[in-house]
Protein backbone atom coordinates (compact mmCIF):
# COMPACT_ATOMS: atom_id res chain seq x y z
CA UNK A 1 0.00 0.00 0.00
CA UNK A 2 1.63 3.18 -1.24
CA UNK A 3 0.98 6.81 0.23
CA UNK A 4 0.85 10.10 -0.86
CA UNK A 5 2.73 12.83 -0.22
CA UNK A 6 0.47 14.14 2.45
CA UNK A 7 -0.48 11.13 4.14
CA UNK A 8 -3.43 9.98 1.37
CA UNK A 9 -3.40 6.73 0.04
CA UNK A 10 -4.03 5.98 -3.53
CA UNK A 11 -6.85 5.03 -4.44
CA UNK A 12 -7.81 1.57 -4.99
CA UNK A 13 -11.29 0.76 -6.79
CA UNK A 14 -11.77 -2.44 -4.44
CA UNK A 15 -11.03 -0.11 -1.21
CA UNK A 16 -12.09 3.42 -1.66
CA UNK A 17 -14.99 5.18 -3.54
CA UNK A 18 -16.06 8.27 -4.61
CA UNK A 19 -18.84 9.62 -2.42
CA UNK A 20 -22.31 10.28 -4.22
CA UNK A 21 -22.64 13.65 -5.34
CA UNK A 22 -25.16 12.95 -7.89
CA UNK A 23 -29.15 13.21 -7.52
CA UNK A 24 -31.73 11.91 -5.04
CA UNK A 25 -34.70 10.93 -5.61
CA UNK A 26 -38.06 10.69 -2.91
CA UNK A 27 -37.72 7.44 -0.73
CA UNK A 28 -40.49 6.73 1.94
CA UNK A 29 -37.95 4.10 4.16
CA UNK A 30 -41.35 3.76 6.97
CA UNK A 31 -43.35 3.10 4.32
CA UNK A 32 -41.08 0.81 2.33
CA UNK A 33 -41.05 -1.90 5.07
CA UNK A 34 -44.44 -1.28 6.31
CA UNK A 35 -45.25 -2.71 2.48
CA UNK A 36 -42.73 -5.14 3.36
CA UNK A 37 -44.09 -6.27 6.56
CA UNK A 38 -47.29 -7.19 4.85
CA UNK A 39 -46.07 -8.56 2.04
CA UNK A 40 -43.71 -11.36 4.32
CA UNK A 41 -47.05 -11.60 6.29
CA UNK A 42 -48.67 -12.67 3.01
CA UNK A 43 -46.14 -14.72 1.60
CA UNK A 44 -45.21 -16.90 5.08
CA UNK A 45 -49.19 -17.30 5.72
CA UNK A 46 -49.43 -18.42 2.24
CA UNK A 47 -46.95 -21.01 2.32
CA UNK A 48 -47.56 -22.41 6.29
CA UNK A 49 -51.06 -23.09 4.79
CA UNK A 50 -49.97 -24.79 1.55
CA UNK A 51 -47.31 -27.11 3.23
CA UNK A 52 -47.94 -26.22 6.65
CA UNK A 53 -44.29 -27.91 8.54
CA UNK A 54 -43.42 -31.44 9.70
CA UNK A 55 -43.45 -33.14 12.48
CA UNK A 56 -42.66 -36.98 12.59
CA UNK A 57 -42.67 -38.53 16.17
CA UNK A 58 -39.95 -38.89 18.03
CA UNK A 59 -38.25 -42.77 17.83
CA UNK A 60 -38.64 -43.75 21.83
CA UNK A 61 -36.43 -46.44 23.21
CA UNK A 62 -39.87 -48.27 23.57
CA UNK A 63 -41.22 -48.25 19.78
CA UNK A 64 -37.31 -49.40 19.10
CA UNK A 65 -37.21 -52.33 20.95
CA UNK A 66 -41.16 -53.41 19.79
CA UNK A 67 -40.44 -52.48 16.66
CA UNK A 68 -36.74 -53.89 16.43
CA UNK A 69 -35.47 -55.69 19.30
CA UNK A 70 -33.14 -57.73 17.70
CA UNK A 71 -31.19 -54.39 16.84
CA UNK A 72 -31.87 -53.02 20.33
CA UNK A 73 -30.46 -56.65 22.02
CA UNK A 74 -27.33 -56.25 19.78
CA UNK A 75 -26.68 -52.81 20.72
CA UNK A 76 -26.99 -53.29 24.45
CA UNK A 77 -24.63 -55.93 24.61
CA UNK A 78 -22.45 -53.46 22.83
CA UNK A 79 -22.90 -50.96 25.94
CA UNK A 80 -22.50 -53.69 28.26
CA UNK A 81 -19.38 -55.13 27.29
CA UNK A 82 -17.83 -51.19 26.12
CA UNK A 83 -17.92 -52.01 22.43
CA UNK A 84 -20.07 -49.38 21.33
CA UNK A 85 -20.12 -46.19 19.73
CA UNK A 86 -20.87 -44.08 22.86
CA UNK A 87 -18.79 -46.51 25.05
CA UNK A 88 -15.36 -45.81 22.70
CA UNK A 89 -16.22 -42.33 21.93
CA UNK A 90 -13.59 -40.56 23.96
CA UNK A 91 -14.26 -37.16 25.12
CA UNK A 92 -16.84 -35.41 26.08
CA UNK A 93 -18.49 -38.34 27.26
CA UNK A 94 -15.64 -41.02 28.62
CA UNK A 95 -11.54 -41.27 28.77
CA UNK A 96 -11.13 -42.95 25.67
CA UNK A 97 -7.51 -43.03 24.60
CA UNK A 98 -6.68 -41.86 20.86
CA UNK A 99 -10.47 -41.48 20.25
CA UNK A 100 -10.54 -38.00 20.03
CA UNK A 101 -10.35 -36.46 16.31
CA UNK A 102 -7.14 -34.20 15.87
CA UNK A 103 -4.85 -32.36 12.71
CA UNK A 104 -1.76 -33.02 13.75
CA UNK A 105 -0.93 -32.17 17.37
CA UNK A 106 -4.11 -29.62 17.30
CA UNK A 107 -6.54 -32.19 19.42
CA UNK A 108 -9.11 -29.55 21.25
CA UNK A 109 -11.61 -32.07 22.26
CA UNK A 110 -9.13 -34.45 23.97
CA UNK A 111 -7.78 -30.73 25.82
CA UNK A 112 -10.98 -30.40 26.93
CA UNK A 113 -11.44 -33.90 28.45
CA UNK A 114 -14.62 -35.42 29.98
CA UNK A 115 -17.41 -32.85 30.51
CA UNK A 116 -20.84 -35.69 30.19
CA UNK A 117 -19.42 -38.47 31.50
CA UNK A 118 -21.19 -41.70 30.21
CA UNK A 119 -20.36 -45.30 31.28
CA UNK A 120 -22.58 -47.22 29.12
CA UNK A 121 -22.72 -50.36 30.90
CA UNK A 122 -23.76 -48.87 34.19
CA UNK A 123 -25.93 -46.09 32.69
CA UNK A 124 -27.64 -47.57 30.14
CA UNK A 125 -27.72 -51.55 31.35
CA UNK A 126 -26.82 -52.30 34.74
CA UNK A 127 -28.30 -49.14 36.54
CA UNK A 128 -31.88 -48.96 34.93
CA UNK A 129 -32.14 -53.20 35.52
CA UNK A 130 -31.26 -52.03 39.17
CA UNK A 131 -34.26 -50.19 39.56
CA UNK A 132 -36.89 -52.95 38.44
CA UNK A 133 -38.64 -54.46 42.03
CA UNK A 134 -39.82 -57.91 42.26
CA UNK A 135 -36.58 -59.20 39.41
CA UNK A 136 -34.81 -61.56 41.62
CA UNK A 137 -33.45 -63.48 38.47
CA UNK A 138 -32.43 -60.22 36.74
CA UNK A 139 -30.45 -58.72 39.84
CA UNK A 140 -29.45 -62.31 40.76
CA UNK A 141 -27.54 -62.33 36.66
CA UNK A 142 -26.87 -59.01 37.79
CA UNK A 143 -24.79 -59.68 40.73
CA UNK A 144 -23.48 -62.77 39.06
CA UNK A 145 -22.12 -60.42 36.10
CA UNK A 146 -20.49 -58.02 38.28
CA UNK A 147 -18.89 -60.36 40.92
CA UNK A 148 -17.14 -62.21 37.74
CA UNK A 149 -13.66 -61.69 36.61
CA UNK A 150 -13.08 -59.12 33.59
CA UNK A 151 -12.19 -62.38 31.75
CA UNK A 152 -15.01 -64.49 32.32
CA UNK A 153 -17.35 -60.78 31.80
CA UNK A 154 -15.88 -60.98 28.23
CA UNK A 155 -16.57 -64.39 27.81
CA UNK A 156 -20.18 -63.93 28.55
CA UNK A 157 -20.35 -60.92 26.40
CA UNK A 158 -18.42 -62.11 23.22
CA UNK A 159 -20.46 -65.75 23.35
CA UNK A 160 -23.74 -63.48 23.84
CA UNK A 161 -22.71 -61.09 20.68
CA UNK A 162 -22.21 -64.50 18.54
CA UNK A 163 -25.57 -65.70 19.34
CA UNK A 164 -27.71 -62.14 19.23
CA UNK A 165 -25.97 -61.84 15.54
CA UNK A 166 -28.39 -64.90 14.70
CA UNK A 167 -31.40 -64.14 17.17
CA UNK A 168 -34.77 -63.66 15.86
CA UNK A 169 -37.57 -61.16 16.30
CA UNK A 170 -40.78 -63.40 17.19
CA UNK A 171 -44.10 -61.34 17.01
CA UNK A 172 -41.89 -57.96 19.00
CA UNK A 173 -40.57 -61.31 21.37
CA UNK A 174 -36.74 -61.48 21.45
CA UNK A 175 -35.52 -65.44 20.60
CA UNK A 176 -31.77 -65.73 21.03
CA UNK A 177 -29.99 -68.70 20.54
CA UNK A 178 -28.93 -70.54 23.09
CA UNK A 179 -25.23 -70.43 23.94
CA UNK A 180 -22.55 -70.51 26.96
CA UNK A 181 -23.32 -66.51 27.89
CA UNK A 182 -24.01 -67.35 31.22
CA UNK A 183 -26.07 -64.30 32.78
CA UNK A 184 -25.97 -61.86 30.25
CA UNK A 185 -28.84 -63.28 28.11
CA UNK A 186 -30.49 -62.70 31.38
CA UNK A 187 -29.86 -59.16 31.91
CA UNK A 188 -30.26 -58.26 27.89
CA UNK A 189 -33.39 -59.99 27.77
CA UNK A 190 -34.50 -58.28 30.74
CA UNK A 191 -33.29 -55.01 29.29
CA UNK A 192 -35.23 -55.92 25.88
CA UNK A 193 -38.52 -56.25 28.31
CA UNK A 194 -38.12 -53.46 30.19
CA UNK A 195 -37.55 -50.98 27.51
CA UNK A 196 -40.64 -52.60 25.11
CA UNK A 197 -42.59 -51.36 28.59
CA UNK A 198 -41.35 -47.75 28.23
CA UNK A 199 -39.73 -48.15 31.58
CA UNK A 200 -36.32 -47.46 30.09
CA UNK A 201 -37.09 -44.12 28.72
CA UNK A 202 -37.78 -42.88 31.90
CA UNK A 203 -35.12 -44.27 33.70
CA UNK A 204 -32.33 -42.81 31.10
CA UNK A 205 -34.02 -39.67 31.53
CA UNK A 206 -34.49 -39.02 35.30
CA UNK A 207 -31.09 -38.63 36.49
CA UNK A 208 -31.93 -38.56 39.87
CA UNK A 209 -34.20 -36.03 39.15
CA UNK A 210 -38.15 -34.76 38.80
CA UNK A 211 -37.81 -32.20 36.28
CA UNK A 212 -35.22 -33.14 33.47
CA UNK A 213 -34.49 -31.39 30.11
CA UNK A 214 -31.06 -33.36 29.41
CA UNK A 215 -31.13 -36.01 27.12
CA UNK A 216 -27.71 -36.71 26.13
CA UNK A 217 -28.13 -40.50 27.23
CA UNK A 218 -31.07 -41.75 25.64
CA UNK A 219 -30.57 -39.79 22.48
CA UNK A 220 -26.27 -41.53 22.92
CA UNK A 221 -28.20 -45.40 23.24
CA UNK A 222 -30.61 -44.76 20.21
CA UNK A 223 -27.80 -43.62 18.25
CA UNK A 224 -25.58 -46.55 18.41
CA UNK A 225 -28.14 -48.66 16.94
CA UNK A 226 -29.11 -48.97 13.93
CA UNK A 227 -33.08 -48.77 13.58
CA UNK A 228 -32.40 -44.63 13.86
CA UNK A 229 -30.26 -44.68 10.92
CA UNK A 230 -32.39 -47.02 9.23
CA UNK A 231 -35.24 -44.42 9.33
CA UNK A 232 -33.36 -41.45 8.48
CA UNK A 233 -31.99 -43.29 5.37
CA UNK A 234 -35.68 -43.50 4.44
CA UNK A 235 -35.98 -39.81 4.97
CA UNK A 236 -32.80 -39.20 2.92
CA UNK A 237 -31.10 -38.00 6.30
CA UNK A 238 -27.98 -39.50 6.03
CA UNK A 239 -24.76 -37.83 6.11
CA UNK A 240 -23.74 -39.17 2.15
CA UNK A 241 -27.23 -38.31 1.20
CA UNK A 242 -26.84 -34.18 2.38
CA UNK A 243 -28.42 -34.76 5.54
CA UNK A 244 -27.21 -32.21 7.63
CA UNK A 245 -29.11 -29.34 6.17
CA UNK A 246 -32.30 -32.04 5.46
CA UNK A 247 -35.26 -32.17 7.18
CA UNK A 248 -38.04 -35.13 7.30
CA UNK A 249 -40.93 -34.51 4.38
CA UNK A 250 -40.10 -32.86 1.10
CA UNK A 251 -39.09 -29.23 3.24
CA UNK A 252 -36.24 -27.01 2.14
CA UNK A 253 -34.80 -27.88 5.65
CA UNK A 254 -31.68 -25.30 6.74
CA UNK A 255 -30.52 -25.00 2.55
CA UNK A 256 -27.81 -22.50 3.86
CA UNK A 257 -25.99 -25.56 5.29
CA UNK A 258 -25.12 -26.75 1.84
CA UNK A 259 -21.54 -25.61 1.63
CA UNK A 260 -21.10 -27.20 5.17
CA UNK A 261 -22.18 -30.56 3.78
CA UNK A 262 -21.16 -30.67 0.78
CA UNK A 263 -17.36 -30.78 2.20
CA UNK A 264 -18.62 -34.51 4.20
CA UNK A 265 -19.34 -35.52 0.60
CA UNK A 266 -15.75 -35.03 -0.93
CA UNK A 267 -12.46 -36.34 -0.17
CA UNK A 268 -10.19 -36.42 1.75
CA UNK A 269 -13.54 -35.35 4.91
CA UNK A 270 -15.76 -38.09 3.35
CA UNK A 271 -13.48 -41.12 4.13
CA UNK A 272 -11.29 -39.64 6.79
CA UNK A 273 -11.33 -40.44 10.15
CA UNK A 274 -10.68 -36.61 11.18
CA UNK A 275 -13.60 -35.39 8.65
CA UNK A 276 -15.18 -33.45 11.08
CA UNK A 277 -12.69 -31.37 12.37
CA UNK A 278 -11.40 -30.87 9.04
CA UNK A 279 -14.84 -29.55 7.89
CA UNK A 280 -14.92 -27.69 10.76
CA UNK A 281 -11.55 -26.10 10.67
CA UNK A 282 -12.22 -25.30 6.38
CA UNK A 283 -15.64 -23.80 7.69
CA UNK A 284 -14.14 -21.46 10.51
CA UNK A 285 -11.38 -20.32 7.63
CA UNK A 286 -13.60 -19.83 5.30
CA UNK A 287 -16.15 -17.80 7.41
CA UNK A 288 -13.34 -15.96 8.91
CA UNK A 289 -12.35 -15.14 4.98
CA UNK A 290 -15.93 -13.87 4.34
CA UNK A 291 -15.90 -11.19 7.49
CA UNK A 292 -12.26 -10.10 6.25
CA UNK A 293 -12.68 -9.99 2.55
CA UNK A 294 -12.72 -6.53 2.11
CA UNK A 295 -8.85 -6.72 3.38
CA UNK A 296 -8.04 -9.33 1.10
CA UNK A 297 -6.21 -8.65 -2.51
CA UNK A 298 -7.67 -10.51 -4.80
CA UNK A 299 -10.75 -12.01 -3.28
CA UNK A 300 -11.92 -8.27 -3.12
CA UNK A 301 -11.36 -7.83 -6.90
CA UNK A 302 -13.89 -10.04 -7.96
CA UNK A 303 -16.73 -8.25 -7.98
CA UNK A 304 -15.02 -5.42 -10.28
CA UNK A 305 -13.66 -8.37 -12.18
CA UNK A 306 -17.13 -10.15 -12.47
CA UNK A 307 -18.85 -7.39 -13.53
CA UNK A 308 -21.95 -8.19 -12.51
CA UNK A 309 -22.51 -4.81 -10.69
CA UNK A 310 -23.63 -3.64 -14.42
CA UNK A 311 -26.53 -5.20 -14.01
CA UNK A 312 -27.70 -3.90 -10.85
CA UNK A 313 -26.64 -0.56 -11.53
CA UNK A 314 -27.59 -0.65 -15.20
CA UNK A 315 -30.21 2.17 -14.40
CA UNK A 316 -27.54 4.38 -13.58
CA UNK A 317 -25.04 3.43 -16.03
CA UNK A 318 -27.73 3.73 -18.65
CA UNK A 319 -28.52 7.29 -17.17
CA UNK A 320 -24.68 8.53 -17.06
CA UNK A 321 -24.16 7.24 -20.72
CA UNK A 322 -26.95 9.36 -22.12
CA UNK A 323 -25.86 12.23 -20.52
CA UNK B 1 -41.37 16.22 54.72
CA UNK B 2 -41.58 17.46 51.70
CA UNK B 3 -38.75 17.28 48.47
CA UNK B 4 -37.62 20.10 46.56
CA UNK B 5 -37.78 19.31 42.96
CA UNK B 6 -37.39 22.68 41.07
CA UNK B 7 -34.04 22.62 39.25
CA UNK B 8 -31.73 24.66 40.83
CA UNK B 9 -30.70 28.04 39.32
CA UNK B 10 -28.20 29.08 42.05
CA UNK B 11 -25.50 26.84 40.99
CA UNK B 12 -25.54 25.86 37.63
CA UNK B 13 -23.14 23.31 36.40
CA UNK B 14 -19.96 24.94 34.69
CA UNK B 15 -19.90 24.27 30.91
CA UNK B 16 -16.90 22.53 30.74
CA UNK B 17 -17.88 20.38 33.36
CA UNK B 18 -21.13 19.25 31.46
CA UNK B 19 -19.20 18.63 28.42
CA UNK B 20 -16.85 16.05 30.09
CA UNK B 21 -20.32 14.26 31.08
CA UNK B 22 -20.89 10.37 30.15
CA UNK B 23 -24.36 11.22 29.43
CA UNK B 24 -23.54 14.84 27.52
CA UNK B 25 -20.94 12.99 25.41
CA UNK B 26 -22.81 9.85 24.40
CA UNK B 27 -25.51 12.37 23.16
CA UNK B 28 -23.34 14.60 21.04
CA UNK B 29 -22.04 11.47 19.70
CA UNK B 30 -25.23 9.82 18.94
CA UNK B 31 -26.43 13.47 17.61
CA UNK B 32 -23.78 13.83 14.86
CA UNK B 33 -23.54 10.32 13.85
CA UNK B 34 -27.12 9.83 13.58
CA UNK B 35 -28.69 13.04 13.10
CA UNK B 36 -32.47 12.41 12.08
CA UNK B 37 -32.35 12.78 8.61
CA UNK B 38 -30.03 10.14 8.27
CA UNK B 39 -31.93 8.18 10.55
CA UNK B 40 -34.93 8.51 8.54
CA UNK B 41 -34.20 9.72 5.50
CA UNK B 42 -36.76 11.15 2.71
CA UNK B 43 -34.61 10.90 0.00
CA UNK B 44 -32.46 8.40 -1.33
CA UNK B 45 -29.17 8.13 -4.17
CA UNK B 46 -30.86 7.79 -7.72
CA UNK B 47 -28.21 5.26 -8.27
CA UNK B 48 -30.34 2.63 -6.20
CA UNK B 49 -33.22 1.94 -8.68
CA UNK B 50 -32.68 -2.24 -8.30
CA UNK B 51 -35.01 -4.79 -6.86
CA UNK B 52 -31.60 -5.87 -4.95
CA UNK B 53 -32.01 -3.23 -2.44
CA UNK B 54 -35.38 -4.14 -1.34
CA UNK B 55 -33.66 -7.67 -0.17
CA UNK B 56 -32.33 -5.35 2.56
CA UNK B 57 -35.55 -4.62 4.29
CA UNK B 58 -36.85 -7.98 3.06
CA UNK B 59 -34.39 -9.77 5.51
CA UNK B 60 -34.93 -7.05 8.55
CA UNK B 61 -38.88 -7.75 8.03
CA UNK B 62 -38.52 -11.57 7.83
CA UNK B 63 -35.86 -11.49 11.20
CA UNK B 64 -38.93 -9.25 12.41
CA UNK B 65 -41.72 -12.32 11.90
CA UNK B 66 -38.93 -14.94 13.00
CA UNK B 67 -38.99 -13.07 16.67
CA UNK B 68 -42.54 -12.19 16.31
CA UNK B 69 -43.95 -16.08 15.58
CA UNK B 70 -41.18 -17.36 17.95
CA UNK B 71 -42.70 -15.10 20.63
CA UNK B 72 -46.73 -16.59 20.11
CA UNK B 73 -44.95 -20.30 20.17
CA UNK B 74 -42.76 -19.05 23.28
CA UNK B 75 -46.25 -17.94 25.03
CA UNK B 76 -47.46 -21.47 24.85
CA UNK B 77 -44.23 -23.61 25.48
CA UNK B 78 -42.54 -25.69 23.29
CA UNK B 79 -44.96 -28.41 23.49
CA UNK B 80 -48.07 -26.90 22.38
CA UNK B 81 -47.24 -26.87 18.14
CA UNK B 82 -47.38 -30.53 18.45
CA UNK B 83 -50.98 -30.92 19.88
CA UNK B 84 -52.37 -27.95 18.93
CA UNK B 85 -53.28 -27.34 15.17
CA UNK B 86 -53.29 -23.77 15.73
CA UNK B 87 -49.85 -24.31 17.54
CA UNK B 88 -49.02 -26.32 14.00
CA UNK B 89 -50.02 -23.56 12.33
CA UNK B 90 -47.83 -21.04 14.11
CA UNK B 91 -44.86 -23.55 14.08
CA UNK B 92 -44.83 -23.43 10.46
CA UNK B 93 -45.51 -19.48 10.04
CA UNK B 94 -42.10 -19.51 12.11
CA UNK B 95 -40.57 -22.46 10.23
CA UNK B 96 -41.54 -20.41 6.63
CA UNK B 97 -40.22 -17.01 8.12
CA UNK B 98 -36.93 -18.46 8.90
CA UNK B 99 -36.66 -20.28 5.19
CA UNK B 100 -37.78 -16.50 3.56
CA UNK B 101 -35.49 -14.69 6.30
CA UNK B 102 -32.53 -16.61 5.54
CA UNK B 103 -33.47 -16.57 1.06
CA UNK B 104 -33.43 -12.61 1.66
CA UNK B 105 -30.60 -12.62 3.57
CA UNK B 106 -28.82 -14.88 1.14
CA UNK B 107 -29.69 -13.14 -1.67
CA UNK B 108 -28.72 -9.60 0.08
CA UNK B 109 -25.25 -10.48 0.89
CA UNK B 110 -24.38 -12.21 -2.88
CA UNK B 111 -25.91 -8.87 -4.17
CA UNK B 112 -23.49 -6.70 -0.91
CA UNK B 113 -20.75 -8.87 -2.75
CA UNK B 114 -21.61 -8.28 -6.04
CA UNK B 115 -21.43 -4.42 -5.22
CA UNK B 116 -18.23 -4.33 -3.18
CA UNK B 117 -20.09 -2.80 -0.58
CA UNK B 118 -16.95 -2.72 1.50
CA UNK B 119 -15.99 0.17 -0.46
CA UNK B 120 -15.39 3.82 1.45
CA UNK B 121 -14.86 2.94 5.41
CA UNK B 122 -17.90 0.33 4.79
CA UNK B 123 -15.89 -2.80 5.88
CA UNK B 124 -17.58 -2.66 9.73
CA UNK B 125 -20.54 -2.53 7.86
CA UNK B 126 -20.22 -5.45 5.60
CA UNK B 127 -18.51 -7.10 8.61
CA UNK B 128 -20.99 -6.72 10.73
CA UNK B 129 -23.55 -8.47 7.38
CA UNK B 130 -21.72 -11.49 7.56
CA UNK B 131 -21.21 -11.80 11.55
CA UNK B 132 -25.41 -11.60 11.48
CA UNK B 133 -25.51 -14.47 9.30
CA UNK B 134 -23.07 -17.01 11.21
CA UNK B 135 -25.02 -15.95 14.36
CA UNK B 136 -28.50 -17.08 12.41
CA UNK B 137 -27.24 -19.47 11.22
CA UNK B 138 -26.37 -21.26 14.66
CA UNK B 139 -29.75 -20.07 15.55
CA UNK B 140 -31.83 -21.89 13.15
CA UNK B 141 -29.77 -24.83 14.26
CA UNK B 142 -30.51 -24.81 17.58
CA UNK B 143 -34.34 -24.26 16.62
CA UNK B 144 -34.43 -28.04 14.60
CA UNK B 145 -32.60 -29.04 17.69
CA UNK B 146 -35.49 -27.87 20.00
CA UNK B 147 -38.57 -29.64 17.88
CA UNK B 148 -39.16 -32.36 19.81
CA UNK B 149 -39.26 -34.36 16.83
CA UNK B 150 -37.32 -37.45 15.17
CA UNK B 151 -35.49 -33.98 13.19
CA UNK B 152 -34.11 -32.80 16.21
CA UNK B 153 -32.65 -36.90 17.43
CA UNK B 154 -31.57 -37.18 14.09
CA UNK B 155 -29.75 -33.56 13.50
CA UNK B 156 -28.35 -33.69 16.78
CA UNK B 157 -27.13 -36.78 17.32
CA UNK B 158 -25.33 -36.56 14.02
CA UNK B 159 -24.02 -32.61 14.68
CA UNK B 160 -22.23 -33.51 18.29
CA UNK B 161 -19.37 -35.33 16.17
CA UNK B 162 -18.83 -31.89 14.82
CA UNK B 163 -19.12 -29.64 17.81
CA UNK B 164 -17.40 -32.39 19.68
CA UNK B 165 -14.44 -32.25 17.33
CA UNK B 166 -14.00 -28.49 18.23
CA UNK B 167 -14.02 -29.30 21.52
CA UNK B 168 -16.81 -27.29 22.05
CA UNK B 169 -19.20 -30.00 23.23
CA UNK B 170 -17.41 -29.79 26.48
CA UNK B 171 -19.93 -26.81 27.37
CA UNK B 172 -22.16 -26.92 24.32
CA UNK B 173 -24.01 -29.92 24.36
CA UNK B 174 -26.53 -30.19 21.45
CA UNK B 175 -27.89 -33.65 22.73
CA UNK B 176 -29.39 -31.50 25.86
CA UNK B 177 -32.78 -30.25 25.21
CA UNK B 178 -32.81 -28.09 27.89
CA UNK B 179 -29.83 -26.04 26.95
CA UNK B 180 -30.37 -25.86 23.38
CA UNK B 181 -34.15 -24.48 23.76
CA UNK B 182 -32.35 -21.30 26.16
CA UNK B 183 -29.78 -20.93 23.35
CA UNK B 184 -32.18 -20.81 20.38
CA UNK B 185 -35.34 -18.18 22.36
CA UNK B 186 -32.98 -16.19 24.41
CA UNK B 187 -29.04 -16.03 24.12
CA UNK B 188 -29.05 -16.26 20.36
CA UNK B 189 -31.85 -14.26 19.41
CA UNK B 190 -30.34 -11.22 21.42
CA UNK B 191 -27.26 -11.72 19.70
CA UNK B 192 -28.24 -11.27 15.99
CA UNK B 193 -30.77 -8.32 17.23
CA UNK B 194 -27.90 -6.69 18.64
CA UNK B 195 -25.75 -7.27 15.65
CA UNK B 196 -28.53 -6.73 12.84
CA UNK B 197 -29.34 -3.58 14.71
CA UNK B 198 -25.96 -2.55 14.33
CA UNK B 199 -25.72 -3.18 11.09
CA UNK B 200 -28.51 -1.18 9.80
CA UNK B 201 -27.32 1.87 12.47
CA UNK B 202 -23.94 1.32 10.03
CA UNK B 203 -26.14 1.24 6.90
CA UNK B 204 -27.82 4.70 7.93
CA UNK B 205 -24.31 6.08 9.14
CA UNK B 206 -22.28 5.04 5.90
CA UNK B 207 -24.63 5.02 3.51
CA UNK B 208 -25.06 2.48 0.89
CA UNK B 209 -21.66 2.21 -1.07
CA UNK B 210 -22.50 4.40 -4.98
CA UNK B 211 -21.66 2.46 -8.15
CA UNK B 212 -18.19 1.84 -9.46
CA UNK B 213 -17.09 5.10 -11.51
CA UNK B 214 -16.72 3.95 -15.22
CA UNK B 215 -14.53 5.68 -17.50
CA UNK B 216 -16.14 6.58 -21.37
CA UNK B 217 -15.37 3.20 -22.74
CA UNK B 218 -17.29 1.92 -19.74
CA UNK B 219 -14.01 0.23 -17.92
CA UNK B 220 -13.40 0.58 -13.74
CA UNK B 221 -11.71 4.12 -12.83
CA UNK B 222 -8.12 2.83 -11.94
CA UNK B 223 -6.64 5.59 -9.82
CA UNK B 224 -8.77 8.97 -9.58
CA UNK B 225 -9.18 11.40 -6.88
CA UNK B 226 -7.63 10.34 -3.62
CA UNK B 227 -9.99 8.67 -1.33
CA UNK B 228 -10.73 8.85 2.33
CA UNK B 229 -8.49 7.93 5.07
CA UNK B 230 -8.16 4.82 6.47
CA UNK B 231 -11.01 4.63 9.42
Amino acid sequence: MSRGSRGRRRFNPDRDVKEWTGAYVPYDILKEAFVAFLAVAALIALLAIVFSSPDEHAVTLKTWSAADPVDFAQTAITELDGTSGTATYGPPYNATPDASQHIGFFEPNQWLGVHQPVDTAQDFVIGPLRTLPNQQATQLAITTYESAPAAQQATWTTAYEKSVANAIDFHGRLHVPAGRYGPVGVIIGSLTAMSQTGGLDGTLLSDGQFYNTNYTKPLLFLADGNYLAARAGTQHLQGDQWGMMNETGNFPGQAWLWLYTMWYQVPPMNTSANGDLEVWGLMMLLSLGLIFLPFIPGLRSIPRWTRVYKVIWRHHYRELAAS
Amino acid sequence: MSIDTRPSTSEPVPASEESRQWTARVRRSAESAFPPNRLLPDRQPAYMASWIYVFGVLTVVGLGWVIITGCVLAVMGPSWWHVSSVGLFVNSLHLWSVEAFFFFMVVHLWGKFFMAAWRGNRRLTWATGVISFLVSVGAAFTGYLSQQNFDSQWISTQAKDGINATGAGAVWNVLNFGQMLMWHIVLLPIVVALIAGLHVLLVRRRGIVPPFDLTEDGDEVQEAAPGPDPA
